[in-house]
């Protein structure tokens, strides 16, 4: 509706046809000239921080973008097709082990296929996504809640799924190490400069996760998802097959979590299973981490879902940089650590985002960008779009 | 033949504690369409309450003043947040109780430190032998005032006008309102005999008898197991509620009996999925219908 004013007032300044090309064209550079500032200024902020900052930030940073990958994949689940999800972690899991056992050499009591790296990467992230294709029985049937719940199943079979079965994920003592990735001869993990090469190769996936998942949202399938969220007898009348997209859905959203598992297990240079179902890397904790990110970026945002990330994620990892210190008030036992601080601020932001703005951080975004287009600087800004 | 008497019994007197809890996200569901998240952090804020009073007093009256802390819980929860959004749909609700459940838990966990108390002092730790069969003698209490709560629960239920009422706005709130019932009355008690049940549930799990785990983390995610409990019964089946905690608590000491410990924990959850594959809202659940 926005956009229908824009134009409107564009075109009442304007005089007749002739002109009106001229005008257009002008629109159409001006706003290419905002465009390319904005995304100089993003390019800064990502490309720059290595050459500026120390390693334990570049860790903050890339444990930032595990997160934002897999939010990205659990938003176009629970935001934008509207079915709620616990097994990210499972399918993290599920990710990180079969990079470790794709990717690495065969040795007494750990399989493994000694494949290129990159290949095991790929291959990491198609076995996630056909375990949530397997999970489809349940995925395409099971509505709401319950499959919120039907989904918390995942991340006990995941649980003793990886304390079980050693020769595939080591076993909770002591885990096993991940392969290094070496990309045509570019490696990551063992090199001086490990952390920046760390956060560039991660950074340049999740740009490819961002790209993909915008590309799916604007176009059939992001279509079809919306349907079935919002009325799926409308939906299936229209021509959705109502089972096959929500299987889809989960199978596409478990290959991102598949990938955002390949970035834990680089990040840590090992792959451990947990040895509690509440506690770890893979763990119900982390399932509602997720949650407590897309919510608050915006469900269905896939820029909010990085948002999201940058504060579940990073907060606990720059506030121990900031204040030097594992301890934010209090000692001892029970003292506040940036862990639990994060905790509170994001549950309570989770708590205020669906009392005052259920569109989340996306929805003030999108109010901050029409109340820029009321600036002087609007004929420079693309016209604001919708979801 | 002994060892499975003695397997069933305990794991009824478990599958009764599961049944409260179950019976407590049932009552919560049908009154405010929510899946309480944030029902093991009061398990957490009763056990927490019962531990820190029970120095300085009876077992009994710091039992009563956790219970007392969960039912306010559970009402300041309702009344402050949940109620302000009537229309929400049900996946924004279940997500503002997982983060309620987020602060809570953390902060009662943070306060109790290293320590890892154990509650139920009078009963725990001292087995009733009948015969060659050795029985919990927690969970036989449990199995008692499970019984006895579960009656009253649904005498209550049946026959009062809280009872009459909340049946009433689960078939058709407009009506209902259109009928003169208080929605925010009914609501508020379903929230509170909610907690209630969850409050005389931690009393018995965190106990060596139960999880061999004390109040902590652990008997958070215990509270996650009678998830299955009331999705296997259906989410909006009071009885439903009590058969799925059966369920629950005999598959888990049968499989932990029979299989391993560890296979135990996801025995529930494979129950749980084999159930929703056949019926995908439980076993006494409402199917949701779609009218074109």
């Amino acid at each position: 509706m926005s956009d229908d004013l824009a134009l409107t007032d564009e075109d009442l300044e304007e005089p007749p046809v002739a002109s009106h090309r001229l005008s257009a064209a002008r629109f159409l550079d001006r706003t290419l000239v905002g465009r390319t500032v904005i995304l100089t200024v993003i390019a800064i902020a990502v490309l720059t921080p290595p050459m500026y900052l120390g390693p334990s930030w570049m860790r903050v940073g890339s444990y930032v973008m595990i997160g934002a990958v897999g939010a990205i994949g659990l938003t176009l689940l629970t935001g934008q097709a509207g079915q709620l999800s616990l097994a990210t972690p499972f399918f993290m899991l599920v990710g990180a082990i079969s990079y470790c056992v794709l990717g690495s050499a065969d040795k007494p009591g750990k399989v493994g296929y000694g494949w290129p790296t990159w290949l095991a990467m790929v291959g990491a992230v198609l076995i996630a996504s056909l375990f949530g294709l397997a999970f489809a029985p349940v995925a395409g049937r099971v509505r709401g809640v319950y499959l919120g719940v039907a989904t918390l199943a995942l991340v006990y079979v995941g649980l003793y799924a990886g304390q079980r079965w050693t020769s595939l994920s080591g076993g909770t003592a002591n885990g096993r190490l991940a392969p290094d990735l070496n990309l045509f001869g570019i490696t990551f993990l063992h090199h001086d400069n490990r952390e920046k090469r760390v956060w560039y190769l991660f950074l340049a996936l999740t740009v490819l996760a961002y790209l993909m998942a915008r590309g799916a949202v604007r176009s059939r399938p992001g279509r079809a998802w919306r349907a079935i969220r919002d009325n799926e007898s409308a939906a299936a009348a229209l021509g959705v097959s109502v089972k096959r997209v929500r299987s889809e859905a989960f199978a596409i959203s478990s290959g991102y979590a598949g990938l955002a598992g390949v970035m834990t297990a680089l990040w840590y240079r090992l792959m451990k299973p947990d040895e509690s179902e509440f506690v770890g890397t893979y763990s119900i904790q982390v399932a509602i981490a997720f949650l407590a990110m897309i919510l608050i970026g915006g469900l269905g945002s896939v820029g909010g879902a990085i948002a999201g990330s940058a504060l579940v994620n990073g907060l606990p990892g720059a506030m121990t940089l900031w204040i030097g210190s594992n301890h934010l008030f209090g000692s001892g036992d029970t003292a506040v650590t940036p862990v639990i601080f994060t905790a509170y601020v994001y549950g309570t932001a989770v708590v205020l985002v669906v009392l005052f703005e259920p569109g989340g951080l996306a929805a003030l975004g999108r109010r901050g960008y029409l109340w820029l287009h009321r600036s002087p600087l609007r004929p420079y800004l693309p016209p604001p779009k919708g979801n | 033949m002994s060892t499975f008497i003695q397997v069933a019994v305990n794991g009824l007197g478990k599958g009764a504690v599961y049944a409260l809890l179950a019976l407590g996200f049932v009552i919560i569901f049908k009154a405010s369409g929510v899946l309480n998240f944030a029902h093991g952090s009061l398990v957490l804020l009763g056990g927490y309450v019962a531990v820190r009073t029970e120095n300085h007093l009876h077992f009994l009256g710091s039992a009563i003043l956790g219970v007392t802390a969960a039912a306010v819980g559970a009402l300041v929860i309702e009344r402050v947040l949940v109620a302000r959004r009537p229309l929400a749909d049900p996946i924004s609700l279940a997500l503002l109780t997982i983060g309620v459940d987020v602060v809570m838990s953390e902060e009662i966990i943070r306060r109790l430190g290293i320590e890892i108390p154990f509650l139920g002092k009078p009963y725990d730790g001292k087995p009733v032998h009948i015969g060659s069969i050795t029985l919990f003698r927690t969970q036989l209490i449990a199995l008692g005032v499970g019984a006895v709560l579960v009656g009253a629960f649904f005498l209550a239920f049946r026959f009062t006008g809280w009872g009459v009422a909340m049946r009433a706005q689960a078939e058709n709130r407009e009506a209902a309102a259109l009928m003169g019932i208080r929605s925010g009355r009914v609501t508020a008690i379903a929230w509170v005999i909610a907690g209630v049940l969850a409050g005389v549930a931690v009393l018995f799990l965190a106990t060596q008898d139960f999880s061999g785990a004390g109040l902590s983390r652990s008997t958070h995610a215990v509270a996650l197991v009678a998830f299955p409990a009331a999705i296997i019964g259906g989410l909006d089946s009071t009885g439903g509620a009590i058969v799925g905690g059966a369920i629950v608590g005999l598959t888990e000491s049968m499989s932990a009996q029979y299989i391993s410990y560890d296979f135990s924990k996801i025995a529930v959850f494979i129950v749980m999925l084999a159930v929703l594959i056949v019926a995908p809202a439980g076993l006494f659940g409402t199917r949701e219908r779609t009218r074109v």
